[in-house]
């Protein structure tokens, strides 16, 4: 057992109003720069559609990620010897036109043009050319769907749905989106780490963040093409590759990372999961049906002696293992069950979770005479002073959950390699804690349906509010526990101290004589 | 003319190596953010395709020619000693040749007539590709006019070259050289020279260490099982990451 500490991310995506504040709090950070203007390494995408890069999740496009290879696996578009091979040309890579060519306005021209009978325009001007331009795309050129259900048609997660699922998905009255958050992964088998013929991209030991060596990359530009999620950028002013870095100037300083810190929905949370390295290899190359719940399985549990053990044999501090029994995101993953990993199916098995949205829930609005059920509501119900009914409640526990406007296979396509009960668990948990609250706030749901949507989910009513406060209540303590760094590594860090260890007194660089070896 | 000869041919050489030496090491140790193939391939994909390939595999195979005329003379000499294998060898050559100009026109003409390519163009960019156009040319003008070129190399020119390598410089056989050839010399090493300052750089850090190494790369600020072992106490193991 070789436990290693990794930083992982929970988004919840019920919480997620799709503000793109933290897309924006990243690019004011780290991206607003020439040759990187084009790049959101957190970018928020409208699902079903096509995302960014358009239709990044095709990967008989992208040629991204891994794929099996008999027992083992192999980089799909990329490894050796394509990395070398394909150096001078890499026929996979994305250009600039599948992301958007970046673009400002003439503001000026709105002030400094000459008195007319038009009004002046600011006309659209590239950033990279100089020139005029028509904009033709953008980083959310899809946003909430853009007024047209052809950006979903064209989303690849259909692949397992019939046209006629499909179609009555787009139908106009039923149509439904969500919002989903994407950063780096910082996975576990990262593709863009094994594709890198120069070596520069690494994952660092203590918090498991894969960050490219600025003065190591040469521009081979294998780790554009290698990343199944897109997230390794070209910046084509300084013949470097760039990608998200989790804000680790920040995370050692004990700070969260600009995203998560500005995310107004609160949906992000941030904590450590310890794991067992040794078992990367095996879990990455099991069958597809396997990946998700054997990468469950290597996250350990903090609790247990040997793993602790275990870990600080390996030199993991004790504050680390102190937030990984506190950390959030081990709850949502492991204690709870509730999140699941973004494509799993490329097998770089990512580190951050998504808790799947249960939104948009199947609701009916009837004719009701309040006056009479008043009596039975809880005291802190609302009452609506107008006759309707707007119910959320099924008969049928989670109707809503099997007949949801979003079919199964769709959010399995996404998060569970195309297992709809990995999904399903998910969301009737979800489903479960809801009608709970409801018994409790409400009062309107009988408390026998409740108890067995609790014990179908395999919660206990004390879980199901534990749930409950780190959804909805969370303090922003609870959702980010990471160990800053410690003092004496923030320095190595920098600057390597034992530069002037065992030398002779106060003011000299210079080692003593040596005896000859 | 035997002083400027002199200078080309002995002088000049020196200090290209000597620059080339020095400047490459200099800016990959310490200038590492700027050695980078500068790849424009993000802007601009198909049209560099037909540009890139014919160049670069052109260029390394008459670059591994000269390799071994330089290091082998004796054996090229014997290859050459039929006419039937030296025009073998020289058409060779010559086709490769004409590649690498082909792929160079490719890439000139996409980046004069490409707004994106424009942008990301500077001023030394299109002096090392005049410089390597001029020299193009003038080695296939070699092999097509001159067509003994490759015995020429192994007869007069590896010699020449060693005779450097040994710092006892005998430049008479190329003084005597036709122009166009000397041109070539004289450019190959205006070539060396450039290296440091230019995106040539690139080709130093050919990443051949990628075929040994594993596919993945963890870098630890500490030694963690070293750092636990009371024997380490005074050693000092410099941690990967600075």
């Amino acid at each position: 057992m070789d436990v290693r500490s990794q930083i992982s991310m929970v988004f919840h995506l019920d919480k997620c109003i799709g503000c793109h504040t933290c897309s924006v709090a990243c690019k004011n950070i780290w991206t607003d720069r020439k040759g990187a203007e084009y790049m959101w390494w957190n970018n928020v995408e409208t699902k079903p559609g096509t995302g960014y890069p358009g239709k990044w999740e095709d990967q008989d496009i992208y040629k991204g990620g891994w794929e099996k290879d008999g027992d083992g696996i192999r980089l799909k578009g990329a490894g050796k010897p394509k990395s070398l091979t394909n150096i001078f040309h890499n026929p996979h890579m994305p250009v600039i036109d599948d992301y958007y060519e970046p673009f400002t306005f003439k503001y000026l021209d709105l002030i400094e043009s000459s008195a007319g009978d038009d009004q002046p325009t600011a006309r659209p001007i590239s950033m990279i050319t100089g020139e005029p331009m028509d904009i033709k795309m953008g980083p959310n050129w899809d946003d909430d769907l853009s007024g047209s259900p052809d950006y979903a048609r064209n989303d690849p997660n259909f692949k397992n749905l019939t046209d006629a699922e499909q179609e009555a998905m787009f139908e106009l009255e039923r149509m439904a989106f969500f919002y989903l958050p994407r950063i780096c992964n910082h996975c576990l088998n990262p593709a863009c780490v094994a594709s890198c013929p120069s070596g520069a991209i690494y994952k660092r030991g203590e918090d498991g963040v894969v960050l490219i060596n600025q003065d190591v990359c040469r521009g081979w530009r294998m780790c554009v093409t290698a990343c199944p999620y897109k997230k390794t950028y070209y910046n084509w002013n300084t013949g470097k590759s760039e990608k998200c870095i989790l804000c680790y100037p920040r995370i050692e300083a004990g700070l969260a990372p600009a995203c998560m810190h500005s995310c107004v929905g609160r949906i992000r949370y941030l904590g450590v999961m310890l794991y067992d390295a040794d078992q990367i290899e095996a879990v990455a190359s099991a069958d597809e049906a396997d990946v998700v719940q054997r990468q469950m399985d290597m996250i350990l549990d903090p609790f247990d002696p040997e793993v602790i053990a275990a870990a600080k044999t390996n030199g993991v501090a004790d504050s680390t293992i102190d937030s990984a029994q506190n950390s959030p995101t081990y709850k949502f993953v492991k204690i709870w069950n509730m999140a699941l990993p973004l494509h799993p199916e490329f097998r770089t098995l990512p580190m951050l979770f998504y808790v799947p949205p249960l939104l948009p829930v199947v609701a009916t609005v009837s004719e009701a005479d309040h006056s009479e059920r008043g009596g039975e509501l809880h005291d802190i119900a609302k009452h609506w002073p107008d006759s309707w009914l707007y119910d959320t409640t099924t008969k049928e526990l989670f109707g809503t959950i099997d007949d949801s406007r979003f079919p199964l296979e769709y959010m399995a396509s996404l998060f569970s390699a195309g297992d709809t009960v990995a999904v399903a668990d998910r969301l009737k948990k979800l489903m479960a804690v809801r009608l709970h609250r409801r018994l409790v706030t409400v009062g309107d749901v009988a408390k026998e349906t409740v108890d067995a949507a609790l014990a179908d989910t395999n919660l206990t009513p004390l879980l199901a509010d534990d749930i409950y406060y780190l959804t909805s209540l969370a303090k922003f303590d609870d959702r980010f526990v990471i160990p800053a760094a410690h003092r004496e590594q923030a320095i190595e860090m920098i600057e390597f101290t034992g530069d002037v260890k065992g030398n002779t007194g106060f003011g000299f660089k210079v080692g003593s004589a040596t005896r000859g070896a | 003319m035997t002083a400027l000869d002199t200078f080309l041919f002995v002088a000049f050489p020196y200090v290209a190596v000597i620059t080339f030496v020095v400047g490459v090491i200099y800016r990959w140790k310490w200038k590492g953010f700027t050695v980078t193939s500068l790849s424009s391939q993000f802007l601009e994909g198909k049209m560099l395709f037909w540009g890139t390939i014919p160049f670069h595999i052109g260029i390394l195979v008459v670059f591994l020619g000269h390799l071994v005329a330089f290091m082998l003379p004796q054996a090229t000499l014997a290859w050459n000693s039929q006419p039937l294998r030296l025009i073998i060898l020289e058409g060779t050559a010559f086709v490769f040749g004409l590649t690498v100009l082909i792929g160079l026109a490719a890439l000139m003409y996409r980046r004069f007539t490409n707004a994106r390519i424009r942008a990301v163009t500077t001023p030394m960019d299109i002096g090392i590709e005049m410089l390597l156009l001029a020299q193009v040319i003038l080695g296939c003008w070699i092999a097509l006019g001159y067509r003994w070129g490759s015995s020429w190399f192994a007869a007069d020119l590896s010699p020449y070259l060693w005779s450097l390598v040994k710092f006892s410089p005998e430049a008479g056989a190329v003084f005597a050289l036709p122009w166009v050839i000397k041109l070539h010399i004289v450019g190959a090493f205006a070539l060396v020279f450039m290296v440091p300052f230019t995106r040539l750089a690139h080709v130093i850090v050919a990443p051949f260490n990628y075929l040994v190494r594993p596919y993945q790369q963890v870098i630890w600020n500490w030694d963690r099982k070293a750092i636990r072992d009371p024997s380490t106490a005074w050693s000092a193991a410099r941690p990967k990451a600075n």
